[in-house]
């Protein structure tokens, strides 16, 4: 008998108790802790789905930039909730918020239960799209995230530029312009700039090498940026580097680089190859690389940013 | 020749699972957290260091050989370094 | 032998998943920390088993990505201890 099937309930099983358990745990720093838990199991879920892709998203952004996140927001709540003891919302709110919470969950698990069977799919769609003309790549994912539903990838990377810059408005007037807070302490620990100087060139290494390979392997822009964005933090996190001003010109630059090139061989391939976001067959790839390439810039420059949060006035917090 | 590899990998692998056994053990029932950071660093070093040592000769190509141990020096300096920060925090009496 | 790997791993996973009880006891937050870490670790190691049982390609540098990135939430968490000690200093 096989071992797999029993794995993969066990591991069914962990992920939804531990899921459960964060939404009820008491204690935020657990409740914070055991959410970075989670995407670690769900990396382990997305391999055994056979989606390595998605896999090394979770990996890539779970470890890195939303655990860097979490455990700052986690913390600094916790600060404020000293502040604030006593604090608690009124019976009418949390009713509220739990029939609001019970809504959307009956929505979504209506939708799913209705499903027309077979449900309905764009797969064939889009595996006929990639290997259709404009293809070219070995890894089918990353031919349908920049052939098949290249608006769509576009539009994300737009949507981080809009996080970064509610992440701005968030600062104080008068700061505007000025660098974000540093992420680490003033004087970081040695063991902490040694890590940093040993992490940071290697995983730069390894975040490019994600990219490259994800022409024909898993992998890919978003990967191999988060990776990337997860290394600048690093070197931010022992003060190795500080976080920009907000106004550098290479910065802005660096924001908007991915979809503005994205977009720009978008409206060429309405002259080259006749329609819009179609690329000629025989420059396909390289044309996909072209555009990762900045795709990976912008993704690096803009999840750090995120966590560095809104400019801050002070040289020091 | 191949069956004395995978007496090998069985070994090591075996005594790999070991170590992260007695790490998880360790991080349950010891009294303290510099006790505990203890038992987590043997899982981390040896566990991993073992299961890496196993599969070396399954790898098909050189550079799969150097990403298992590339991954291993990474946990390894990891480990290492954030052991010692830990360490000192709860020695000054943080938590 | 490819099951065995792959009970290994499974061996691996549930044993450190039965480590995540330190995030229900604590008592402190550096004790919730290392049993993610021992998580972490856990999972790179039934990663690579996995890779090498199933030849999926990928999986190991899934597990490239999840080692570079081990010591991450610690090195923000330890940052957050050194941010109040300063600040209950002054």
């Amino acid at each position: 008998m096989s071992v797999l099937p029993i794995l993969d309930v066990g591991l069914a099983f962990l992920v939804v108790g531990l899921a459960a358990w964060t939404v009820a745990a008491r204690n935020l720093f657990a409740s914070v802790v055991g959410y970075v838990a989670y995407g670690l199991l769900l990396a382990l879920v997305w391999i055994r789905l056979y989606a390595p892709d998605v896999a090394l998203t979770e990996a890539a952004v779970g470890g890195g930039v939303t655990g860097v996140l979490l455990i700052t927001a986690g913390k600094r709540l916790g600060a404020l909730e000293k502040d604030e003891a006593g604090a608690t919302p009124a019976l009418a709110l949390k009713i509220v918020a739990g029939a609001l919470a019970l809504f959307v969950a009956g929505a979504l698990a209506w939708v799913v239960v209705t499903l027309p069977d077979p449900a309905p799919t764009l797969a064939p769609a889009a595996a006929a799209a990639a290997d259709g003309p404009g293809a070219g790549l070995g890894n089918p994912i990353t031919a349908v995230l920049i052939s098949y539903r290249s608006f769509d990838t576009m539009l994300e990377k737009v949507v981080l530029i809009l996080a970064v810059i509610g992440v701005w408005s968030v600062g104080a007037d008068s700061a505007w312009g000025a660098a974000p807070a540093p992420l680490g302490r003033p004087q970081p620990a040695g063991a902490m700039v040694l890590l940093a100087q040993i992490l940071a060139p290697i995983g730069a290494l390894i975040g490019v090498h994600i990219f490259w390979v994800g022409a024909d392997a898993p992998g890919g822009a978003f990967q191999g940026g988060a990776l990337l964005a997860a290394m600048w933090m690093a070197a931010m996190m022992a003060r190795l580097t500080e976080p920009p001003r907000i106004d550098a010109r290479w910065l802005r630059l660096a924001l908007v680089a991915g979809p503005a090139v994205f977009l720009v061989i978008g409206f060429a391939g309405l002259g080259l190859a006749g329609d819009f976001f179609a690329f000629p067959p025989a420059f396909a790839k390289p044309l996909i690389l072209f555009i990762e390439t900045f795709m990976v810039l912008s993704i690096a420059v803009a999840l750090p940013l995120l966590v560095a949060g809104p400019p801050n006035g002070r040289s020091a917090r | 020749m191949s069956a004395l590899f995978d007496l090998f990998s069985f070994a090591a692998i075996g005594a790999g699972v070991f170590f992260f056994f007695a790490g998880t053990v360790g991080l349950i029932r010891f009294p303290d957290s510099l006790t505990r950071l203890h038992a987590l660093s043997k899982a981390d070093n040896l566990g991993l260091g073992l299961i890496v040592l196993g599969l070396l000769p399954r790898a098909d190509s050189a550079l799969a050989a150097f990403k298992l141990v590339l991954i291993w020096a990474l946990v390894l300096a990891s480990g290492a370094s954030t052991a010692q920060l830990i360490g000192r925090a709860l020695r000054r009496g943080q938590k | 032998m490819n099951e065995l790997l792959l009970a290994a791993a499974g061996l691996i996973v549930l044993t450190v998943a039965v480590g995540l009880a330190r995030i229900l006891r604590g008592p402190q937050d550096v004790d919730r920390l290392m049993a993610v870490q021992l998580l972490g670790t856990g999972g790179i190691a039934a990663l690579l088993l996995t890779a090498y049982a199933t030849r999926v390609p990928g999986v190991d540098d899934v597990a490239l990505g999840l080692a570079l990135l081990a010591a991450f939430t610690t090195m923000a968490f330890l940052n957050h201890l050194a941010a109040n000690e300063e600040e209950a200093d002054r």
